[in-house]
Formats: C-alpha cells, sequence, structure tokens
C-alpha cells in the first residue's frame, strides 16, 4: 500500500466524522484537536515498521469503514446470553455507542460508573488528569483515531478503600456491517480500592468492521484491579486495541486477555510500574484457527525500585493462522530489586500454523531477578502415549492436552460463569475436527 | 500365586525391539499365567522399561522380530489405547504431569471410556465421585488430589499412588508396574504393595519391575526374572532376588538363559 493511499484513508476516515465540540469542556475539545493533528501527521503501519513486521493491516484500506451509526434496535431480550450473572453491574456499547436501555447499573451511590459525556461536568478536573494522559498517540495512529472521535466511554471510578465485590462487566457489541466503532474506557481506582472489571468484545453478525479500542486504568497507591479482557470479534473483524495502565505504590493489577476472533487483531499493553513495590500478573492465552492473525505486544516498564511482574502467555495455533506475541520489559536504572518473570509458551497444531515469539528484556539495574522463557512446539509424544495407555484415543488424549493448554491460563480466570463460557469455546475449537 | 491349570494371558516370543535404530530389547521370552506375579530385576539399562512401554504400546518403539500373544490375540497390532481397554495396564516409572487437565476429571474419562469398552455403563461426576473416593481409601490418598491438576506439583511418592489408583479403577488383566516402589518411603511402600496385593487375584497377573528386594517383602511374587542387555538371561522364584540383593549381578552368566540354582 502507498503511503498516499494510507493517508488519503486516515482523512478520510476524519472526515466522515463531525466532530461535535464539546464546549463546556475545553480541555477534552483540546485533547481531541491534538488527537486529530496526530492522526494527520502519521500513516497507517506497514509491514517496514519494526512494531508491525508480522500483521500486514493493508487490507483495512479496501473498504471505507465509516463511523458506526448510534441508533441501536437491539433489545435486552437480544443479549441475554451475554450477561454474565455475577456482574451486577453492566455497561453496553453497541457499535461503541453507549446503551442506557441495555445497560444495568446498581452501585450508583457507592461509586462512578456509567458513560463518561454523563460525568463531564461533575467531575471534570478528575477526568483531565486522566483521560488521555496513559495511552499516547503521539506515535500510535490507533490511539489517535480513538480519541479523536472520543465520545462515549465506560467510565469507572472507585473511590478511595472502596472495595467492589461483584465484577463489572463492559460489553462492547458490534451489529453493524462495514464500519468501524471506537470504544473507549476509563477505569480510576482511589487508595486502597478493589475492583474486577471484564472488558467483553462480541459480534452479533458475521461481516466486517473494525474495533479500535482505547482502555485506560490508573491505579493509586494500594489499589487492586482485576481485568478480564476477552475479545471473542467475529472472524472478519478487525480488532485494534491498546490498552495502558499506569501503576502507583504498591498497587496490583492483574490482567487476563484471552483472545478468539478477529480476523486480525492486534492488542498492546502498556503498564507501568511508575511507583514501589507495585506488583502486576499478566496471563494471555491465544487461541486462533484458519487464517487468523492474532498479534500481542506488551510492555511492563518497571521504573521504581521493588516493582513485581509475572507473564505468562500462551498461543494456541491451528490451520494456517500466525500468532504474534512480543513481551517487552523495560527495568529503569533506578528499578533495583525488580522481580520480573515472563514466560511464552506455544502450540502449534498444524504444519501450516506460525507463530513468532520475542521477548525483549532491556535492563539498566543491576539488582534484578529476571527469568524468562519461551517455548514453540508440538504436544508432546509422552503426554499423548500417557493418555492412550489409559484407554483413551489418540486424538482425545490431542484434544484434551490442548484443551489444558488452555484452560490453564482460563482456570485462573474468578468469575465462574466466564470461565465456563471459555472452557466451552476452547473445547469447540479443541474438539471442533 | 501358580494355580493348576491356569490360563495364559501373556506369551512374549523373541522379541527385538529398537528405538531410532538402536537395538534394545534383544530376544525377549517371558509367559504370563493368570494368578501370577513375575518381578522383573537387572541393571540400569538392561532394558526394562523399554519391555514395559513396548507391551502397552509406544510408537516410539519399532518392534523388529518376534510375537506378543494377550489372551490369545496379537497384542503388537493393537493401538495402546485398545490394549489399555484390553485389559493392559503400565504404572509409568515416571509419570507424566498434565497442568490444566483436574486429576478427577482424567480418572473418570479413562474410566468411563474403559468401561464403555467393556460394555458397561458411565458413571456421572457424582457417582464417579463416590466410586473413586472409596477406591483412594484404599491407598490412603487425600481427596484433595481429585481436585489438582495431574500429577502435577505430586510428590513422587504422590505419582506413584496416583498410578496405583488409576489400576485400581481399570481393573486390568495384565498390570505391569515399572519401579513403583522407587521414591516411596516405607510405610507408603506398604499402603501401596497393600493396595496391589488387594487388586490381584487368580484371574489376572502381574509383572513388578524393580531394583529392590525390599518391595518383594510385601508382593511376593511366583517368578524373579533378571534381564541383561535386552534379554531376560536368568529365572528363579523369589529366594532369587535375595540372593541378587547380597551377590549384585556380575555372577549371572550373559550368554544362556539360566534357571537360578544351576550356576554357582
Ligand atoms: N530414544 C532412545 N534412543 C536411544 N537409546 C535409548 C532411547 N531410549 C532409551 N534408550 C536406551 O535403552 C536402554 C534401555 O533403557 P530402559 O529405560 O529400558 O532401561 P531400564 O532397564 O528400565 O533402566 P532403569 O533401571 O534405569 O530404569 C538404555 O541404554 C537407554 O539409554
Ligand atoms: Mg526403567
Amino acid at each position: 500500500m502507498s503511503e498516499i493511499a494510507s493517508n488519503d484513508y486516515l482523512e478520510c476516515l476524519l472526515k466522515s466524522w463531525s466532530i461535535k465540540p464539546t464546549e463546556s469542556q475545553s480541555w477534552l475539545n483540546q485533547l481531541r484537536s491534538q488527537a486529530i493533528d496526530r492522526v494527520s501527521a502519521q500513516k497507517l503501519p506497514t509491514k517496514r515498521d519494526e512494531e508491525w513486521r508480522f500483521t500486514d493491516i493493508s487490507s483495512l484500506t479496501h473498504l471505507p469503514y465509516r463511523p458506526s451509526q448510534s441508533e441501536c434496535a437491539l433489545q435486552a431480550s437480544d443479549i441475554e446470553h451475554l450477561y454474565l450473572n455475577e456482574a451486577e453491574n453492566s455497561l453496553v456499547f453497541v457499535d461503541g455507542h453507549y446503551s442506557p436501555e441495555l445497560s444495568k447499573i446498581v452501585d450508583q451511590a457507592a461509586l462512578v460508573i456509567g458513560n463518561l459525556p454523563e460525568f463531564l461536568s461533575t467531575h471534570s478536573a478528575t477526568l483531565e488528569c486522566h483521560l488521555g494522559q496513559y495511552a499516547t498517540f503521539e506515535n500510535n495512529v490507533f490511539s489517535a483515531l480513538n480519541t479523536a472521535f472520543l465520545r462515549d466511554a465506560a467510565l469507572i471510578l472507585v473511590p478511595k478503600n472502596v472495595s467492589v465485590t461483584r465484577p463489572i462487566h463492559l460489553l462492547f457489541i458490534a451489529t453493524q456491517q462495514e464500519v468501524t466503532s471506537y470504544p473507549r474506557c476509563l477505569l480510576i481506582g482511589e487508595t486502597g480500592s478493589n475492583v474486577t472489571i471484564i472488558e467483553d468484545y462480541v459480534a452479533l453478525q458475521d461481516a466486517t468492521y473494525i474495533t479500535n479500542s482505547v482502555t485506560e486504568i490508573s491505579l493509586a497507591a494500594n489499589a487492586h484491579a482485576r481485568h478480564i479482557r476477552v475479545q471473542r470479534e467475529n472472524t472478519h473483524a478487525f480488532h485494534f486495541a491498546n490498552c495502558a495502565v499506569s501503576l502507583a505504590h504498591a498497587s496490583h493489577y492483574q490482567s487476563a486477555s484471552i483472545s478468539l476472533g478477529s480476523h486480525i487483531s492486534r492488542y498492546n499493553l502498556d503498564v507501568r510500574l511508575l511507583d514501589e513495590a507495585a506488583e502486576c500478573i499478566i496471563d494471555g492465552l491465544t487461541l486462533i484457527s484458519d487464517r487468523q492473525l492474532a498479534d500481542t505486544h506488551t510492555c511492563i516498564d518497571h521504573v521504581k525500585p521493588s516493582g513485581t511482574s509475572h507473564q505468562q502467555h500462551k498461543c494456541i495455533v491451528d490451520d494456517s493462522a500466525h500468532a504474534v506475541f512480543n513481551g517487552k520489559i523495560i527495568v529503569r536504572p533506578h528499578a533495583q530489586r525488580t522481580n520480573s518473570s515472563q514466560s511464552s509458551r506455544n502450540l502449534l497444531l498444524s504444519s501450516a500454523a506460525q507463530i513468532d515469539t520475542k521477548p525483549q528484556l532491556e535492563i539498566f539495574a543491576d539488582d534484578v531477578k529476571c527469568a524468562h522463557g519461551a517455548t514453540v512446539g508440538q504436544l508432546e509424544q509422552e503426554e499423548i502415549f500417557y493418555l492412550e495407555s489409559r484407554g483413551l484415543s489418540e486424538l482425545a488424549a490431542r484434544n484434551l492436552l490442548t484443551y489444558a493448554f488452555g484452560a490453564e491460563i482460563i482456570s485462573r480466570i474468578p468469575v465462574t460463569s466466564l470461565r465456563q463460557q471459555l472452557e466451552q469455546a476452547v473445547l469447540n475449537q479443541t474438539q471442533g475436527k | 500365586m501358580i494355580y493348576e491349570n491356569s490360563t495364559t494371558i501373556l506369551s512374549v516370543q523373541g522379541l527385538h525391539a529398537s528405538i531410532n535404530g538402536t537395538e534394545i530389547l534383544k530376544g525377549m521370552d517371558l509367559t504370563v499365567k493368570s494368578g501370577e506375579i513375575h518381578a522383573i530385576m537387572g541393571l540400569n539399562g538392561s532394558g526394562k522399561s523399554t519391555f514395559a512401554k513396548v507391551l502397552a504400546g509406544h510408537s516410539a518403539y519399532e518392534v523388529t522380530a518376534g510375537s506378543v500373544q494377550f489372551e490369545g490375540k496379537n497384542l503388537l497390532e493393537l493401538p495402546p489405547e485398545e490394549r489399555a481397554r484390553a485389559g493392559v495396564f503400565l504404572a509409568f516409572q515416571y509419570p507424566i504431569e498434565i497442568p490444566g487437565v483436574a486429576n478427577t476429571q482424567f480418572l473418570r474419562l479413562a474410566y468411563n471410556t474403559v468401561q464403555t469398552q467393556r460394555g458397561r455403563e458411565e458413571l456421572d461426576p457424582l457417582e464417579f465421585d463416590d466410586f473413586v473416593r472409596e477406591k483412594m481409601k484404599l491407598l490412603d490418598m487425600k481427596p484433595d488430589f481429585l481436585d489438582r491438576s495431574v500429577n502435577e506439583g505430586f510428590s513422587g511418592g504422590e505419582k506413584k499412588r496416583n498410578e496405583i489408583l488409576q489400576m485400581a479403577l481399570l481393573e486390568p488383566k495384565l498390570s505391569i508396574l515399572d519401579e513403583t516402589d522407587s521414591g516411596l518411603d516405607i510405610d507408603a511402600l506398604k499402603i501401596v504393595a497393600n493396595g496391589v496385593n488387594q487388586l490381584t487375584n487368580k484371574n489376572n497377573a502381574t509383572i513388578l519391575v524393580t531394583h529392590y528386594q525390599r518391595l518383594l517383602d510385601y508382593i511376593v511374587p511366583d517368578y524373579v526374572h533378571v534381564m541383561q542387555a535386552g534379554r531376560i538371561v536368568m529365572t528363579g522364584g523369589k529366594e532369587l532376588a535375595l540372593e541378587l540383593e547380597t551377590r549384585g549381578y556380575d555372577w549371572i552368566s550373559t550368554n544362556k538363559h539360566s534357571i537360578a540354582g544351576e550356576v554357582a
């Protein structure tokens, strides 16, 4: 794809959207116009960009993918199967637009939860401090686009020392064809707070579309957050997502990102441990087949001493699918006594399947514990034989082992109904043949 | 125990097998009748585990000569799962860990697969739970082993007990226990031996691979065989194990198959 075509494409995207200034909030207008400037100054990444060398998104420009419409014809009964039992609070976005009818909010007294525009006048100062401050768009055209189009967004602010016992479900549903939607989430965990959010991408149609999402999470001192992210778009979708996490003193971030859907998906997760004793646990599972491509780039940045990060990423790749994992870990000069581990384990189920995995350690401190390892393989012959010797057929043995490979990540998700759905999804994929 | 007129369960004749082009088994002969317990001893690397895995059907080994009849059927033409369903059971020297699969899920799957094959009813998770807990008592295993991943993080002795638990569930005709005693403390050894003794009867048979006479105090063999360089070079009664314990293996002639006592 030539640069001209790429720039035209971005320009068309921008023009197709009439940005209505929110007069009362000049900071937000300013943020948007900065983002628009950055979109204009950048190009769509190509395989010539180091960060995108395995992921060819040129097919994106084959269709205009206009911004999605805000009309929503869905009834609660249409999406009954998508709600999660455990979640009392569900924020539902259809093609990126907030749907108050489909959402359920019960904790309005204890926390700030809802659609961003509702809080712009009451929480302006706080929002200005956080929104757009972590997911920077200087050099990221997708974040820039998302910010340029920023209007609706899931907002959760958990006040000081408040523990939210039930998980909060953020449900993003794709219904329109050949459109782009721009989901956005902001989670602010104040000092000592505790919350679990489930960011869930699903489709109720089979045609192509683009999801371009940005999630920002800011945890103050001693705050805890669990972040479960499920990407189960349809297999014609393009999914581009950026998540940026900022961790203050002794805060604790635990995430599980599950990628099942999309024709092409790219997930960037950036976690910065900005103060001492911050901790993060990052799990990832990619399970793809046919001609899917799933690219995960993570960056865990230890800025201050005594931080801990543990990362485990697994990919199961079948047919001629292609998974990419790039896991960067930075330990800055002051970040002594950092304890960091990263494991990338990959299972190839067919000879045409492909995995590119790359750990990238940039360690500038000397007193650190840093373990990392990557394996790519087929199922172990000895494991298959063990199961066969107990009466299981070779196929049943292979299916069980493949399932187990993925289930190790899923079993750590603390939401039973979601865990069961995901286990079923893995079962369907692994036993589909 | 040796019974008169008992039927032959296993008949191995002139068995040669190789792995990656290296011949490991070089003319194994062994006949096992129902009710019998056979011990196979021998130096490290003599081919005991290879023999066990060839019987169970490991695909990495190539049988180049000889025959194996199991209850009158040609065992070598069956894939491993059909051997298991037909009643061959191998307790592994090194049981495999399977993270992500709950032990109970694995045990039930194996149990139901084999039951179905034998034309019996499957058990649902609740029924199976009762059934397996009963069997676990036999081996003094704590119920929490059911919820953990198969063998993951189990101690050496716990893995061996889990193997015998599987034997108890699958009720094999022929059990091959490859060094099930290694790594067991003396209490565990007694418990496991007691479990095995309760599972043996005049309709099934057991092959014990072991390095230690100690096990044979608890599970008394009818025959003791010595393997060397891929074949059985000596066969005797249980007293042969005692003799090996004191004299080692040096004195055994590798040239001809001897009956213990003949060689001074
Ligand atoms: N993949 C292989 N390639 C070549 N040689 C092998 C292979 N696997 C096993 N062997 C060799 O086969 C021989 C027999 O091994 P086996 O495990 O059967 O011995 P064993 O009698 O069970 O020993 P131990 O008492 O130590 O358990 C050994 O010399 C071993 O090194
Ligand atoms: Mg051995």
